[in-house]
């Protein structure tokens, strides 16, 4: 099949006009219902586990507020305009003429976020960005710079979410993540979209000397259409990079979802490790590692649970060596749930669902850094619930 | 009312004429048993001989398929009966090789199984020597010895009526075989108390009962088994004392069960 029709969207399903929205001066103003479906993106309304909230309501920036000394958020125009067009950030990290998305980004000049830790500062309690589309058929485009400063660490949970009118739209999303010397960003991603949705996120991290950059990506939720492929360059020496990714397609849902560690420094290290459950999507799961210097290491583990007939697992992990004396390597299984582990857990007096429901969890539970625990336990039940609906 | 009328209402778990298949070959031909209340009952035969087919179908699980015959437990016919329910009736099996549960911690497990938590937990799985399982994903990295420790760790806190015990000693080293012992003693409620004014009667009415599978008979050594019988080719050929059947397999091998079924058995049991 040739990638480009496959995955062509119909730019005339989709319009470019929302109306203005008023600015909140508190995510508690929120309607209960947003604050819910927020909630499951990993939002915490309340903002009592968050230093800092970011809010973007279709096209408009309706909160941006920062309880931390060592860290701003400010909406992307703004950011734009205090700090001279952020030279050094603006479409460094990700090519802006890399596909027809980003292309179509980079004339829009849209709104989104900057935010950005200090050097020195340790921001260890999680900033939140939300970006959220209450307009039906709308294309929301976003164009975000996160830069963790030298020696600072920075933890941002980023919550996608459509409003309870929304059947389908477009989400295009530029990241474009700088982890400079000796600093740490964990960015945890959680999307809750609705079913018809088309995703596209573009983004891309650099991660200079002894920097690290850890990626949480959660999508447990149906989408049409999702596809993306974020790379992290370890520029650095001694950089690191790990991407999780927890990907739950149901049926109806395409999801097409990798990550790419380019290992340029010397001593770099990187980790890519999935896990994908079909309940009757299809999920094609990529990991690519690219090793351009002696002495690198690198491993991918890729995992699979087939839960549904019609189901769709496609692994694709790739290690591309173009040195000699580095390590890199892969591990990739797919299937479906092993009978001998249900009927173990029946033994013990689970029902069948009860043990088809633990062991989907137990799969799913990646040990991910970097969770505040009401986000943990949000994801626990996400995961119950799918897992007692089968 | 006969005799046997009185047995049958008395057993807490029966056999009757129980023909099994696995894979579309038959392997059990025709087993019938009856196990009361705190008994325990060993099962000696050579490999291959059913022992293991014996318990995974009494137990319910989906590749053996019962061609004929029925099993009745407390008087239910649960010869059909899903895995689940028969664990939550009460009987219970330890696995030989049971398989590693990823992301499922050995102490969820435990909790959801046995419906207790906490310091219960900790104390039986500090007597058995597995406390640095509990937090770890189920069966995940356990050597065989380790592994029969956490079965029996599952189990105690299940606390069922009646115990599948398949080999319990494989696999085990000398050091731990003796910890394996007293855990089993304690899993059936035969663990020597001290006294403490207990009537014959109620020490008895604490005892659970049990089928356990040896190929060695070393667990015997510190298990007091009530009953034995010899399992050859998917047939009970003998019922004796466990003693006098290991005594006889020792000493001459499970060719003299054979030549000794051909002169009518030695049946006492």
């Amino acid at each position: 099949m040739d990638k480009k029709t496959e995955y062509q969207l119909d730019m005339a399903d989709y319009t470019e006009d929302a109306p203005e929205h008023e600015k909140i001066r508190d995510l508690g103003d929120l309607s209960d219902i947003e604050k819910k479906l927020l909630h499951m993106a990993g939002i915490d309304a309340s903002s009592r586990e968050r230093l800092g909230s970011f809010l973007q309501k279709d096209n408009s920036v309706v909160h941006c507020s920062s309880g931390s000394d060592g860290a701003e958020i400010l909406s992307t125009s703004a950011a734009l305009e205090k700090y001279d067009g952020l030279k050094k950030y603006w479409w460094k990290a990700v090519e802006k003429t890399r596909d027809e998305y980003t292309s179509r980004v980079d004339s829009h000049r849209p709104e989104g976020y900057f935010i950005r830790s200090f050097k020195g500062a340790n921001v260890r309690y999680p900033l939140q960005a939300c970006l959220y589309m209450s307009e039906d058929r709308l294309a929301q485009d976003v164009h975000n710079i996160v830069v963790a400063e030298e020696g600072s660490t920075l933890n941002i949970i980023s919550g996608c979410a459509t409003g309870p009118e929304v059947r389908s739209g477009l989400h295009v999303g530029i990241t474009e993540y700088y982890v400079e010397k000796g600093a740490t960003l964990i960015f945890t991603m959680v999307h809750n979209w609705a079913e018809d949705m088309a995703v596209r996120p573009r983004s891309a991290a650099v991660v200079e000397d002894g920097a690290t950059f850890i990626s949480n990506y959660i999508c447990l939720k149906p989408a049409k259409d999702l596809q993306m492929y974020p790379t992290a360059v370890l520029e650095g020496k001694d950089s690191v990079a790990t991407f999780n990714s927890i990907l739950m397609a149901a049926p109806g849902s395409r999801m097409d979802v990798g990550s790419r560690v380019i290992l340029r420094g010397e001593g770099a290290r990187g980790d890519i490790l999935s896990r994908a459950v079909s309940t009757g999507g299809q999920i094609i799961a990529r990991g690519h590692l690219l090793g351009e210097t002696p002495g690198i290491k690198a491993h991918l583990e890729c995992q699979g649970l087939i839960l549904a007939d019609k189901g769709l697992i496609h692994a694709i992990p790739e290690l591309e060596a173009r040195t000699e004396d580095l390590e890199m390597s892969h591990e990739a299984a797919v299937g479906k749930i092993d009978q001998a582990e249900i009927e173990y857990l029946m033994a013990r007096g689970l029902s069948e669902e009860e043990a088809t429901s633990l062991i989907v969890k137990g799969f799913l539970s990646l040990d991910i850094p970097g969770l505040p625990e009401d986000l943990r336990k949000e994801l626990d039940e996400m995961v119950e619930k799918t897992g007692n609906a089968m | 009312m006969t005799v046997s009328d009185i047995e049958e209402k008395t057993s807490l778990f029966v056999i009757d004429d129980l023909h099994v298949e696995v894979a579309g070959r038959e392997v059990l031909k025709g087993v019938s048993l009856q196990i009361g209340e705190g008994e325990i009952h060993a099962f000696f035969g050579p490999n291959g001989s059913g022992k293991t087919t014996l318990l995974n179908s009494i137990m319910g699980f989906g590749n053996y398929r019962i061609t004929g015959g029925k099993i009745y437990f407390r008087g239910k016919d649960i010869t059909h009966l899903p895995v689940n329910e028969r664990a939550t009736l009460g009987m219970g099996i330890s696995f030989q090789r049971p398989p590693t549960i990823k992301g499922v911690k050995l102490r969820h497990l435990v909790e959801i199984s046995s419906k207790v938590s906490g310091e219960d937990i900790d104390r039986t799985a500090a007597m058995l020597n597995v406390e640095e399982f509990l937090d770890r994903d189920i069966n995940d990295g356990l050597s065989g010895g380790e592994i029969k420790r956490a079965e029996l760790l599952q189990l105690i806190m299940q606390s069922p009526s009646i115990v599948f015990l398949d080999e319990p000693e494989s696999g085990v080293d000398l050091e731990n075989i003796s910890l394996i012992g007293s855990a089993i003693n304690t899993l059936l409620g035969r663990k020597p108390e001290p006294e403490n004014g207990m009537t014959l009667k109620e020490k008895r009415a604490r005892r659970k009962a049990a089928i356990v599978i040896t190929h060695t008979g070393h667990i015997l050594e510190y298990l007091e088994a009530d009953r034995g019988h010899v399992l050859i080719d998917g047939k009970i050929i003998c019922h004796a004392t466990p003693g006098d059947i290991l005594h006889t397999v020792r000493a001459r091998g499970y060719g003299e069960c054979q030549r000794c079924l051909c002169e009518g058995g030695i049946d006492n049991g």
